[in-house]
């Protein structure tokens, strides 16, 4: 071995292990990055995105017809999680109404899912606000579920593709509600 | 006589027993000045036997208990204590069956004695499980904890022996002043033994109201005389003195009242031995420890840590946190317990570094035991009675 | 550095402290020391070798045990700093609430409170710095062990049987002297029944036993890195569930984070001890402390969605299985484990009322208002009945004349109802309330006269679903191997060489237990008749004793 080649050797051997530490200790300290970011973004980790998928759901409405969102594909579904007890819930219910009339017959459809409460709450509470859309019960909270809806009210917009268009936590003022129902509403 | 009753004599059997042997022991490290060796072979022979009669008796009294409640007696401070008294002499049983160190008898059981009469200052009668310790790992995880327990304590035994010896008592050093200040702890807690068994005697009581930390009325009884009151505190009971300190509501006075009559009766004792004897603790224990073989002391601390460590990691780490894990749905919650185990944890795992890395051995391992045992103690004692978290039941 | 040639012609790399070959030592300290350091065998420590690069000298900070002990220490600190004062898991304040977290603890603990939360101490195992910490520990962990185990391995896989006579008379079990000439074969024969692995070469051999413990070390370390890995993995999304369900008697709900399930809770149980019977011997204590809880225990129903049925849907989910949850026997299906964590007695759950007039207390009849579901109309016959006009479970006050419910729970519930009696055909407006009626047209002839309540309990139960635990088991089991394997057993070595002039030299060494490898060798200097040996530590120390005692 000449003393050139022995130089040469030594190089490479010396840079294949600075390459090798460089690449261990990068893993490492990308690896506690990582944790420390996943346990401070740990609180608000959502199971629904916009552009999701809608998870499909079958739910029955007080008038007893069956709502299942698959059904509505083509058509813009505006769904309200919301309760009587809530009360920006309570508010925006007749600008909801207001604007269903307007866009009912642009391939809108308007869903208030009420969180599990009774059917005497929910209808008294129809008839003093005289809701046209239909009003549903999900009474053991499995859409609420796969929603991972957590404060009221929520609102899941899902456009003509089945898609989730926007999700809107707390109170819309009538306008909001007309620029989201516009946002769905099929060509 | 109810199984009951038959553990607890059992448990004044073994007190007893302990209590002699220690003595048998110190005449028997003692006679050895005149270098009749056979005597000191002979005199600690019967002070094993002694020894082995209070541990049967310790053991007999752990069973009994088991039989009459039911469940392993490891539910409370009073049944904790106890058995680690129990392991601390198992401990050394097994060391002095294989190293034959009379020497070592006379530091471990005192010690086994004062964790036994601590823990009967305690509610003692059998209780009933509540529902989160009612499973098998209560056995499992609790006995195999106090078992590397007592394990390691033999390091520290044979840390404070091995002290003894090689710290000079003669001239000033912080060594000295540590060594002493060791010896001046166990002496507190005989202390607190002895405030607690005299009032008790006196049957001391004075009732009190307070406001606690919630807003909320509360009532307390003190067994002492309340040095400190609790905050807003009405007293109940006429004729006992009036509480000198108030408190802000967050610190238990009536703990530290006891803390600090613990300490008065500690000190007072302490400063008499010194009055009347001219000498610090240590000499005077210094003379019973001078034919110690240093390197068998090391190397009973360091086996020690071998054996209890592993069992530690098992018992106080593994089990616990599988059961954790079936009781309370997630195992580790940074509970002051757990903590405080992790950090026994850390602290023997530091000491093997540093021994097998960095070849610490000999006096600087004796230190490392010494502290390594009041870990443990602070966990035992401490956390159980000032943090309180999930793990006091008592 | 340069590489390090041998006067025996071995190249050595650079750092090594004894030849990889014949055992000489390589420095000057070593030649004068009277015994050889035997720890990693003499190799040269990777870290040790190269100081140039900033990545070297990370490296080599992490590889060192004095890093890694001083990095335990400040974790043990560090870890012992939050249990001063109580973390915030366990202080009665809502979770995320930062404003009341401030405020508790500077209320309950004053100053030292103010300035513990300042310091962030009060959610300390969270926290950037204590997650960093522990961190650098598992770097240097993984650091230090490739750094060791790497030339071990090399060291002990290229071990020569032929050592040169300086390694041997230097370590600490040596011996020398004239032996029979078979001795080599006996030795050998002795020692492969003491189950050593011998190999000769030409006039010598090697014994070798238990050197997988040497790898004991890494073993473990290994399992707490997987450990670790476990624990970071939790972190990640999906990998970890840990849900609230808090469920009524009665109810059937869907379970949290588990798309499918659902759950029903037939009954809370609560029982305490009574200290007669079977449990007189704990008489005593109940006496003590009051009530004793026995039992917390929800008997639920699990059920399943039929296969291709989405949420939402009621009739098309089946039973899957009947449970009993205990707080050690949780309910466990499909990774997800259900707990009993909590539970709150008493809510109500119906209301029963007496019609009656209020001057006569004539009854028209009782009716019972489900307070989960209540019905429009109670016909109680005879001419007599009640509508329901609303109902608000949880009153809270008036809004423009309308009355509010706080929440949909039936803590205080508020009844609008119109009373019919023969007498009263057109009807009275009532609204009921628990001990408190109003009127809002002035004094009706008729009330409603409260008679009693139903409750039902609330299970308050934790889901959790942890994918981690497998992993975190595999570590837990590896460290414990490793663990044992490096402490309860031993590498024991003895050389053995027949010199040209018939003598025989003999060194041995272990990793720890002395006493055990002088047991096996005392057995095979018997049996082939070897010289005696020495251990040359006790000699030394014996001489510094006596040295010591001279000068005293």
């Amino acid at each position: 071995m000449s003393g050139n080649d022995k130089n040469t050797n030594k190089r490479n051997k010396k840079r294949n292990r600075t390459i090798m530490r460089t690449a261990i200790m990068a893993l490492l300290v990308a690896a506690i990055g990582y944790t420390i970011y996943n346990s401070a973004t740990a609180g608000d980790v959502s199971v629904m995105k916009v552009g999701d998928n809608a998870p499909d759901f079958t739910l029955t409405d007080m008038e007893g017809n069956s709502h299942k969102l698959s059904d509505y594909e083509g058509q813009g579904v505006f769904l309200n999680f919301w309760g009587t007890w809530c009360e920006p819930c309570v508010r925006e219910m007749p600008a909801m109404d207001r604007q269903y009339e307007e866009y009912k017959e642009q391939g809108i459809q308007i869903l208030a899912i009420n969180i599990a409460q009774s059917n005497f709450e929910v209808q008294s509470f129809i008839d003093r606000f005289n809701l046209s859309f239909p009003v549903t019960i999900d009474s053991n909270k499995s859409v609420m579920e796969a929603y991972s809806i957590k404060p009221l009210p929520t609102t899941v917009l899902v456009n003509p593709e089945g898609k989730i268009q926007r999700i809107v936590t707390g109170e819309m003022t009538e306008q909001d509600i007309a620029g989201y129902l516009e946002e769905i509403s099929p060509e | 006589m109810s199984l009951a009753d038959i553990s607890s004599n059992l448990l004044y059997v073994a007190f007893f027993a302990y209590l002699i042997a220690t003595f048998v022991f110190g005449g028997a490290v003692k006679g050895n000045k005149q270098r009749t060796f056979k005597s000191e072979q002979r005199w600690s022979k019967v002070a094993f036997i002694i020894t082995l009669i209070g541990f049967a008796a310790n053991l007999g009294y752990f069973f009994t208990r088991w039989g009459a409640t039911g469940h392993a007696p490891l539910s409370n401070l009073f049944e904790f204590a106890t058995a680690f008294g129990l392991t601390i002499v198992g401990g050394f049983v097994i060391l002095y069956a294989i190293y034959k160190t009379p020497v070592l008898g006379m530091v471990v059981l005192p010690v086994a004695l004062l964790i036994i009469a601590f823990a009967s200052m305690f509610p003692s009668e059998v209780s009933p499980l509540i529902p989160a310790l009612q499973s098998h790992w209560l056995a499992i995880h609790v006995s195999t904890t106090v078992i590397s327990e007592g394990i390691l304590s033999m390091s520290a035994a044979a840390g404070i022996v091995y002290l003894l010896k090689v710290v000079d008592m003669k001239t000033k050093s912080k060594k000295r002043f540590w060594l002493e200040t060791m010896l001046y702890a166990l002496v507190v807690v005989v202390g607190f033994i002895i405030a607690s068994v005299t009032f008790n005697v006196m049957d001391y009581e004075a009732e009190f109201t307070y406001v606690d930390k919630d807003g909320k009325d509360q009532e307390m009884v003190y067994n002492l005389p309340p040095v400190f009151g609790m905050n807003e505190h009405v007293s109940l009971t006429e004729g006992t003195m009036a509480p000198l300190v108030e408190m802000p509501p967050v610190i238990d006075a009536g703990k530290l009242t006891t803390i600090f009559w613990s300490f008065v009766f500690g000190t007072v004792l302490y400063l008499l031995i010194r009055l009347i004897t001219r000498k610090r603790l240590a000499e005077l224990l210094q003379p019973l420890v001078k034919n110690v073989d240093l390197q068998l002391m090391d190397e009973i601390g360091y086996r020690a840590i071998i054996i209890g460590f592993p069992l530690f990691s098992l018992g106080a780490l593994i089990f616990a946190m599988i059961w954790a894990q079936i009781a309370w749905s997630r195992f580790w919650g940074w509970d002051p317990k757990e903590v405080w185990a992790l950090i026994t944890w850390l602290f023997y795992a530091a000491y093997l570094h540093l021994r097998l890395g960095k070849g610490w051995n000999g006096e600087r391992a004796a230190w490392l035991g010494v502290v390594g045992f009041a870990i443990i103690m602070f966990n035992f004692v401490v956390v159980n009675l000032i943090i309180a978290g999930l793990h006091s039941y008592a | 550095m340069e590489k390090v040639q041998c006067k025996c012609g071995h190249i050595n790399p650079a750092g090594t402290l004894l030849c990889e070959s014949c055992g000489r030592s390589l420095t000057e300290e070593g030649q004068k020391e009277k015994l050889v350091d035997m720890r990693y065998e003499g190799t040269a420590r990777r870290s040790q070798t190269y100081n140039k690069s900033i990545i070297d000298k990370t490296w080599n900070f992490f590889s060192s045990v004095k890093i890694g002990v001083s990095l335990i220490v400040i974790l043990l600190v560090a870890a012992a700093l939050g249990t001063i004062l109580p973390q915030e898991q366990y202080v009665p304040v809502a979770e995320n609430d930062e404003a009341g977290l401030k405020e508790y603890y500077g209320e309950v603990y004053g100053i030292f409170g103010d300035v513990y939360y300042f310091l962030g101490l009060h959610d300390l195992y969270d926290s950037y710095w204590f997650i960093i910490l522990v961190g650098m520990l598992a770097i240097s962990l993984i650091i230090a062990s490739i750094d060791r185990v790497v030339p071990l391995y090399r060291s002990l896989k290229n071990q020569r049987v032929l050592r040169h006579p300086s390694f041997m008379s230097k370590q600490r079990i040596y011996a020398n002297g004239a032996a029979a000439d078979d001795s080599l074969e006996k030795a050998g024969e002795k020692l492969k029944q003491l189950k050593y692995n011998v190999s000769f070469d030409k006039n010598g051999l090697l014994a070798e036993k238990g050197r997988f413990s040497r790898w004991g070390p890494y073993v473990n370390h290994l399992g707490l890195i997987i450990f670790l890995g476990g624990v970071m993995l939790r972190m990640v999304p999906g990998f970890y569930v840990d849900e609230m369900l808090w469920l009524r008697e009665g109810e059937t709900r869907s379970i949290p984070e588990a798309p499918g399930f659902y759950l029903e809770n037939k009954e809370f149980i609560l029982e305490t001890y009574t200290g007669e019977g079977e449990e007189e011997v704990f008489g005593q204590a109940i006496d003590r402390v009051g009530n004793v809880v026995k039992t917390y225990r929800s008997d639920v129903v699990l059920y399943k969605n039929t296969d291709d049925s989405v949420p939402g849907a009621t009739d098309n989910i089946e039973v899957e299985k009947e449970y009993s949850i205990l707080v050690n026997e949780p309910l466990k299906f499909d990774g997800y484990a259900v707990y009993q964590m909590d539970f709150r007695l008493d809510e109500l759950k119906a209301m029963s009322f007496a019609l009656t007039n209020k001057e006569t207390e004539e009854s028209f009849g009782e009716l019972t208002i489900d307070l989960t579901n209540p019905e429009e109309v109670y016909d109680l016959g005879n001419g007599a009945r009640v509508e329901l006009m609303g109902y608000y479970p949880d009153f809270s006050g008036f809004v423009d004349g309308e009355p509010q419910t706080a929440t949909p729970i039936p803590n205080n519930p508020g009844f609008l109802v119109e009373l019919f009696t023969p007498d009263t055909p057109e009807g009275e407006i009532s609204f009921v309330l628990i001990q408190n009626t109003i009127e809002p047209f002035g004094d009706n002839t008729h009330k409603l006269s409260f008679q009693n309540v139903e409750t039902r309990d609330v299970s308050g139960l934790t889901v959790r679903k942890d994918r981690t635990l497998p992993l975190l088991g595999i570590g837990g089991l590896i460290f414990m191997i490793g663990v044992c394997q490096g402490m309860y057993f031993n590498h024991r070595r003895l050389w053995i060489q027949q010199q040209a002039d018939g003598t025989v030299i003999l060194a041995g060494h272990t990793n720890k237990n002395w006493f055990g490898l002088k047991k096996d060798l005392d057995q095979v200097t018997e049996h082939a008749s070897l010289p005696a040996y020495m251990d040359q530590q006790e000699e030394l120390e014996n001489q510094e004793k006596k040295d010591g005692d001279n000068k005293s």
